[in-house]
């Protein structure tokens, strides 16, 4: 809670720095003050304190602790390699007060307790996220990306209320754990507009964590908008999706699951397919990204079929969502490092090894891992998904993910070819900052070390 | 029941006035009245949240129309900044201009 509150109170004074004149102190009070959030996210772990808060609405809990200190590493790596594109771009203020209030959001997405929470967590994470997805102002394809995520994330938000009031039609309550206790006592006597609801905010939440076939906006946006952004919206917002995802479906209504199992198997093998074959025939390497992380949240979302015990859930999906993170952030760093006036094609990682061998050492590991080969933590994050998956006994589910699997690690590969064969014309030497460079190291650092002993957080609870 | 009116009359009434909104958003192609027709969809959701309201006789749902509300002004705030941006370039609001992006 002490972090949260960190963080709001960050976002307020980096709207007041550009009347008090401070701006150029904003990125190290900034990042002090994500480290110093993140610190108080570990003392609160071993504190048997409160943890509830207003009312009921919100419980930091140790899986909503350790998703939000998920976020904050990721955010404070982001600030530290998002420096440059700032430095140059302008408008340092509004965008990091924007992104800072995004990361309320996305912390109250990871301790709610109420539909209220719910709501208000998913739009003060979604509203900063339209603007900066359109924050280029004179590029058409950024105020498209903008647009187009504000029309559907709105649209996506209207599903989500509906279902709400019709939840809390059935219930008389928007408190989760009534919510559930609710269900448990009148399983039998559910009127048929409760089922609906379940489904609305089913439907709604796959539409925010973007998966197929709920995910045709994904693609555009992730291209339109400036890359720095991308990175964003690929990992802070998909581990908060997938945290709010895992507290509904896992913990409230956990005793409908008959209805929600089969509707999320269906569209997972769906989402497995479509996502692994479009992302195959892309050219662009950073809509290629954008399908691939299509895919990793149908992985995110196998782990919540497996339907296994919360703790073990939520194991599982934090160290896929912090494997996937780590690899996200470096793939979309070393885009925006590489890419060339012809824009985000495969070309433009031509003869990277010549030009510059650490930036393609630490994006062939990111590859790697994100393609799920041993030794790099991307494989351990989809082995615990699938082997999890088997024990629950979707035989048939488990053969097409793997299948979907190997299909993945093709266009990864073809990254990675470019880069080692591919000759480039362009022989100039790429500049890391020292800054950035340090970002890539943390990021390979954890891939390794995760993927050399994964118990570090798969035993955490 | 609430004052001799059933309660599926609301949610009869509401659900028309959502899937309308839906229609609206898939098929016209003027981002202005997309936006009107979000409303109208998030309207819908707080007539219904109304209703039960009165019918739980619970005031938790008449507080959450109020964040709704709050909400939906956000929304069409920005949506409306951004629509002013396409606007300067293109001089249009047609949302079949929005489609660059696709390969």
């Amino acid at each position: 809670m002490i972090g949260l509150i960190i963080i709001i109170g960050l976002g307020i004074l980096a709207m007041i720095s550009e009347i008090f004149n401070f701006k150029k102190l904003l990125h190290p009070i900034v990042l002090v003050g994500v480290i110093a959030a993140g610190t108080f996210n570990l003392i609160e772990w071993n504190q048997p304190v409160k943890i509830q808060y207003f009312d009921n609405m919100l419980a930091f809990d140790r899986p909503a602790l350790a998703f939000s200190t998920v976020i904050l590493f990721v955010a404070l790596l982001w600030f530290t390699l998002s420096r440059t594109y700032f430095k140059n771009g302008g408008h340092l203020v509004d965008q990091y007060t924007l992104v800072l209030f995004m990361m309320v959001g996305a912390i109250i997405l990871t301790a709610f307790t109420n539909m209220t929470t719910l709501f208000l967590g998913i739009e003060i994470m979604s509203i900063p996220l339209y603007v900066l997805a359109a924050s280029k102002k004179g590029d058409p394809a950024s105020n498209e990306a903008g647009f187009k995520y504000l029309l559907m994330g709105a649209f996506a938000s209207s599903f989500l209320l509906f279902g709400i009031a019709l939840v809390y039609g059935a219930t008389a309550s928007f408190d989760l754990a009534t919510i559930q206790n609710f269900i448990a006592t009148n399983q039998a006597n559910l009127p048929n507009f409760f089922y609906v609801g379940v489904v609305f905010i089913l439907v709604a939440m796959l539409f925010k964590i973007s998966v197929a076939p709920f995910h045709f906006w994904a693609p555009d946006v992730y291209e339109g908008s400036p890359t720095v952004i991308t990175a964003l919206m690929s990992t802070i917002v998909k581990i908060a999706g997938i945290a709010a995802f895992l507290d509904l479906f896992i913990g409230s209504f956990q005793d409908v699951s008959f209805l929600w199992i089969k509707i999320i198997s269906v569209i997972a093998a769906i989402s497995l397919v479509v996502a692994n074959v479009t992302a195959g025939v892309q050219t662009s390497v950073k809509r290629m990204l954008a399908f691939s992380s299509v895919s990793h949240a149908t992985f995110m979302l196998l782990a919540i079929l497996a339907n296994l015990a919360y703790n073990v859930s939520v194991e599982t999906l934090l160290y896929y969502s912090l494997s996937y993170a780590m690899a996200s952030l470096i793939a979309f760093g070393i885009l925006d490092l590489v890419k060339q006036d012809e824009g985000y094609s495969f070309k433009s990682f031509n003869g990277l090894y010549v030009r510059n061998p650490f930036l393609a050492i630490s994006m062939t590991i990111a590859m790697l891992s994100l393609a799920g080969i041993p030794l790099a933590s991307g494989f351990f994050a989809k082995y615990f998904v699938l082997s999890s998956l088997f024990d629950s006994g979707y035989i048939y589910l488990n053969v097409l993910a793997i299948i979907a699997a190997v299909i993945g690690a093709c266009f990864y590969f073809k990254v990675i070819i470019a880069m080692y064969n591919g000759d480039s014309e362009n022989r100039k030497k790429i500049q890391v900052e020292t800054a950035q460079g340090v970002v890539f190291v943390i990021c390979t650092g954890v891939i390794i070390v995760l993927g050399a002993f994964p118990g570090l957080i798969v035993e955490l609870f | 029941m609430i004052n001799g009116i059933s309660i599926d009359l609301y949610l009869w009434l509401s659900s028309i006035l959502f899937v309308i909104g839906v229609i609206g958003v898939m098929l016209r192609r003027n981002t202005i009245i997309l936006f009107m027709c979000i409303e109208l969809m998030l309207n819908a959701v707080s007539l219904l949240m109304v209703a039960f309201s009165a019918l739980h006789q619970d005031t938790a749902g008449q507080v959450f129309v109020f964040f709704n509300m709050a909400v939906a002004a956000c929304e069409v705030a920005v949506g409306l900044a951004i629509l002013t941006m396409i606007f300067r370039r293109s001089k249009s609001i047609d949302a079949d201009l929005l489609s660059n992006l696709k390969n």
